[in-house]
């Protein structure tokens, strides 16, 4: 068991000093039935920010998103949303608040057009600069196209279609779970590519990803889970490469630590 | 603790696995007391209560044969009366061929499980949806091909042959003993078969069905073995049914009722629990015998409260009470004694 | 001749067995639920069209207008309420609901207005009228009417379900209701207006059946619910114009095996179901079987 681990409840004093967190996650305690998925987990995420959390299979990531989301319910523990606590929200109800969420996998309407996906996703969107003109506009392909069923486009397109689906919505929070899954390398770039654009408009992303080159290129803040626990958290700019794999791995022995922080021996 | 951890840290010795919490054979010898008694009454009480009493034994047959169904199979049936039907109308044919509707009952009960093999081949494979509405589908087909064949009464049926010069005292003695044996059958078959292997196989499918039939588990033959059994239990049930009522009508005896009675006593005691379906009939036969002057009252309210247990309080009456006091008087279970646990136990099944 | 008739009387029964039969459909293909109760359904929509065109003697086109509202509303209500919880809970407790549902409705209807069938009769030409076509056709003209307007209510679904904003939202929580909360939608509320909906045409066909030929308390189970699924079966789950091509064998097999012998309608009905049930089972294979 790798005594290095940080815990969750500890956040690093430069960052709350950061300013008022737009979502937060404090001490969330998730079961799936028996088993601890998530134990005390904490986050800030700021306005603005694109922030990454990593791990490794089963670490509990995407499961952090589904709570977040309003999926799951926590076993103990909050969510904060600009301040507010919306534990006892339900998922739809977070998300014309402003929580927005790509699922895991696309999970696109299989039956409705691509077009149809995205008045979808508008039905109950809240005021702001995204349109589903400009989704066609960001993804240039995407308008000729509009009338296809979803089932005949690529892994990528389909990706695509998922991020227009949540972006119409005007969310001010964007989640994004698993991206990078099933999707070739270059696409994954590409797609990555467009965060600027969609940060432009003023919207904070969080994002799941286990890619870690990946997510360290794009993110603001990282954050490693490990067996529902944090492991490391920080700037991309200040951990270095071995750190992030001890974090990942939970690999005893090394300083995987970030810069500041006292590890437990 | 981790997954892993948890797994390993402890000594596989100090687990037990045990059957039940306290020891079964007291709740078996009174079971048998219980049976005596009652195989006494027809001396010392009058036939208007005993043949009320069949008319309890008939429900709580039925009932047992559902809540196997669809209580451990997972088979919602709304066609068993399809069955009650069928074993009335093979003691009627007996009858018929000059032997004793009694002589004729067990006969009419094996019958009645043998034609259940068609008619899974032909319901086996659909899900539980249409699963309901085929065997409903399929009662009403029988009924009507039955109807269709005047030498056994056609549409309007026949008074059961067979009972000539019996003394009336005697006829109603064996009605009730043979509406007793069915019952006692039923109760301890069902107890006996969800103590072996089938039992076991079907908390596992009720429990996780994919992880069940990946570990091998003969899941569908399991079942099959469900619905012949409760094909031979319901038409046991018809045949004792014939008997009471003297006569065999097809609009009676294949009437979608009996698998309404059927159901709501099993929802209402407890689904999934053998106790569960004598708690039911109790509440079923309270209810008729206090509003059977109100015609259709009693199945409205018996409906209504089923619904409502079904929603609200899934393990029913017998769910209620087994929370409170952990008592199983069949058991069927099994318990985990782990060290730490010695005097509670974590319950399975 | 005769079974030139028959065959046509098949066929525009088979409109009022897709009126009632659309509906089981769309609650199963949205909600996943097998309402029991759909033909005790249709069957309380006559008795209320029965009741109000009694009390208020209002012409008995306008109970269309009356009952089928009510009905809506009713579906919307129970299904937020009772089938919601029951979906909560699980697949089984749905159809343990509503098979009780069915039999508090029966007896119900049993209790508080005998056995005795009943019929909504109409006097103008055009319900009780028909064609004739040499001396072995006729067609009724109120069989023709309900065939037109199942017709009706069918394109009416589909535009319906494709081009408005519920249609789609139907659609979506159809296929993911949980990707659908993520876009906002309350997965509750578009149930509850799925089964409004069906609850309507089923409402149609019950006043439609009341008119054509007369009603029981247990006409809902006996007739029309297996009718309904059978045409369901026939045509082919998940297709609304399957429901007509579904209704209109039904009806003709119904009408071939009357023209043999008039007391087998019925007969002939299960088992073209039955049949069906064995030889063409899309959709009905549990999943274990497959593998």
């Amino acid at each position: 068991m790798s005594a290095s681990a940080a815990s969750g409840n500890e956040v690093r004093g430069d960052r709350a000093a950061d300013g008022t967190p737009l979502l937060e996650v404090r001490d969330l305690v998730v079961h799936h039935g028996q088993l601890m998925a998530l134990d005390a987990i904490s986050l800030r995420v700021l306005p603005g920010e694109v922030y990454a959390i990593i791990g490794a299979n089963g670490a509990g990531k995407s499961t952090l998103l589904r709570t977040i989301a309003g999926l799951h319910h926590p076993t103990s523990g909050s969510v904060l949303y600009d301040g507010k606590d919306v534990t006892g929200l339900r998922p739809e109800r977070r998300a014309t608040q402003g929580i927005v969420m790509v699922p895991e996998g696309r999970r696109l309407f299989g039956s409705l057009s691509v077009e149809e996906n995205l008045k979808v996703g508008a039905t109950y969107a809240r005021q702001g600069p995204w349109t589903m003109e400009r989704v066609y506009e960001m993804f240039g392909w995407m308008r000729e196209r509009r009338n296809q069923p979803t089932a005949q486009l690529s892994g990528g397109e389909q990706q695509a279609v998922a991020i227009g689906r949540a972006l119409v919505a005007n969310p001010r929070v964007l989640m994004l779970d698993e991206l990078s899954l099933g999707l070739a390398p270059v696409v994954v770039q590409r797609i990555y590519g467009m965060l600027p654009q969609i940060l432009g408009t003023g919207l904070t992303v969080l994002l799941v990803e286990q890619d870690v080159s990946q997510a360290l290129r794009v993110a603001s803040h990282i954050q490693c889970l490990l067996e529902g626990r944090t492991t490391l958290e920080g700037k991309p700019s200040d951990v270095t490469a071995d750190q992030v794999e001890a974090a990942y791995f939970g690999l005893a022995g090394t300083a995987a630590s970030p810069a500041g922080e006292e590890s437990e021996a | 603790m981790s997954l892993a951890t948890e797994t390993t840290a402890r000594p596989a010795e100090g687990f037990r696995v045990t059957r039940s919490q306290r020891n079964v054979a007291w709740t078996g010898a009174v079971a048998l007391i219980v049976v005596v008694v009652f195989a006494f009454f027809p001396y010392i009480i009058y036939s208007g209560t005993t043949s009320i009493l069949v008319q309890a034994f008939i429900v709580l047959t039925l009932a047992s044969m559902w809540n196997l169904l669809a209580g451990y199979a997972g088979l919602v049936s709304v066609g068993q009366q399809a069955f009650v039907g069928l074993g009335a109308y093979f003691v009627l044919i007996l009858a018929l061929h000059g032997i004793s509707p009694f002589a004729a009952l067990p006969v009419a009960a094996i019958a009645s499980g043998v034609a259940a093999l068609p008619l899974w081949w032909l319901v086996s494979r659909l899900r539980s949806g249409y699963f309901a509405i085929a065997t409903w589908v399929l009662a009403a087909t029988i009924m009507l091909v039955i109807e269709k064949f005047s030498s056994i009464g056609g549409g309007t049926g026949l008074p059961l042959p067979g009972f000539a010069g019996m003394d009336p005292t005697l006829l109603t003695a064996y009605t009730y003993w043979a509406g007793l044996a069915v019952t006692v059958l039923s109760l301890a078959g069902t107890y006996l078969l969800l103590r072996g292997r089938i039992g076991l196989v079907l908390t596992a499918v009720r429990d996780d069905e994919v992880a069940a039939r990946s570990s091998g588990s003969r899941v569908g033959l399991a079942r099959l073995l469900v619905f012949v059994v409760a094909g031979i239990g319901c038409g046991a049930a018809g045949g004792v049914l014939a008997i009471s009522q003297l006569q065999v009508q097809p609009s009676a005896v294949f009437s979608v009722q009996w698998t309404a009675e059927m159901a709501f006593a099993t929802i209402i005691g407890g689904l999934g629990t053998i106790e569960g379906p004598i708690i039911g009939t109790i509440v079923y036969m309270v209810l008729q015998q206090t509003l059977a002057s109100y015609n259709a009252w009693y199945l409205i309210i018996l409906g209504l409260v089923a619904i409502l247990v079904a929603l609200f309080a899934r393990r029913g009456l017998w769910g209620l009470i087994d929370e409170r006091l952990h008592i199983r008087l069949f058991p069927v279970g099994y318990w985990l004694r782990t060290p730490d646990t010695a005097n509670r136990g974590r319950r399975s099944g | 001749m005769a079974w030139i008739n028959a065959i046509i009387q098949g066929i525009l029964t088979g409109g009022l067995y897709a009126l009632f039969a659309c509906g089981l459909s769309l609650m199963f293909g949205v909600m996943k639920v097998v309402n029991l109760a759909h033909g005790d359904l249709a069957v309380v929509a006559g008795y209320i069209a029965i009741g109000i065109i009694a009390v208020t003697h209002v012409p008995v086109l306008w109970s269309f207008l009356i009952v089928v509202p009510i009905m809506a509303v009713l579906g919307y209500a129970l299904q937020r309420t009772v089938i919601q919880t029951a979906l909560d809970r699980s697949v089984l407790t749905t159809l343990l609901v509503t098979f009780g549902l069915s039999v508090v409705i029966e007896n119900g209807l049993l209790q508080f207005f005998t056995a005795n069938s009943r019929g909504i009769g109409a006097n103008l030409a055009l319900v009780t009228g028909a064609f004739t076509i040499g001396s072995q056709i006729s067609i009724a003209y109120l069989l023709l009417l309900i065939f037109a307007v199942a017709v009706a209510v069918l394109l009416g679904l589909q535009y319906f379900l494709s081009r408005s904003k519920y249609g789609r939202l139907i659609r979506a929580v159809a296929d993911d209701k949980e990707a659908a909360q993520l876009a906002g939608a309350d997965y509750r509320h578009v149930f509850g207006i799925a089964a409004a909906v069906a609850f309507a045409t089923v409402a149609l066909g019950g006043i439609a059946f009341g008119m054509y030929s007369d009603l029981d308390p247990t006409t809902g189970t006996d007739t029309i619910l297996l009718f309904a699924f059978a045409a369901v079966v026939i045509g082919g789950l998940g297709s609304l114009w399957g429901t007509l091509l579904g209704g209109i064998v039904l009806g003709v097999a119904q009408q071939i095996g009357a023209q043999i012998n008039i007391s087998d309608e019925l007969l002939a009905g299960y088992i073209v179901f039955l049949i069906v049930l064995v030889l063409r089972p899309q959709g009905l294979i549990s999943r274990g079987a497959q593998s």
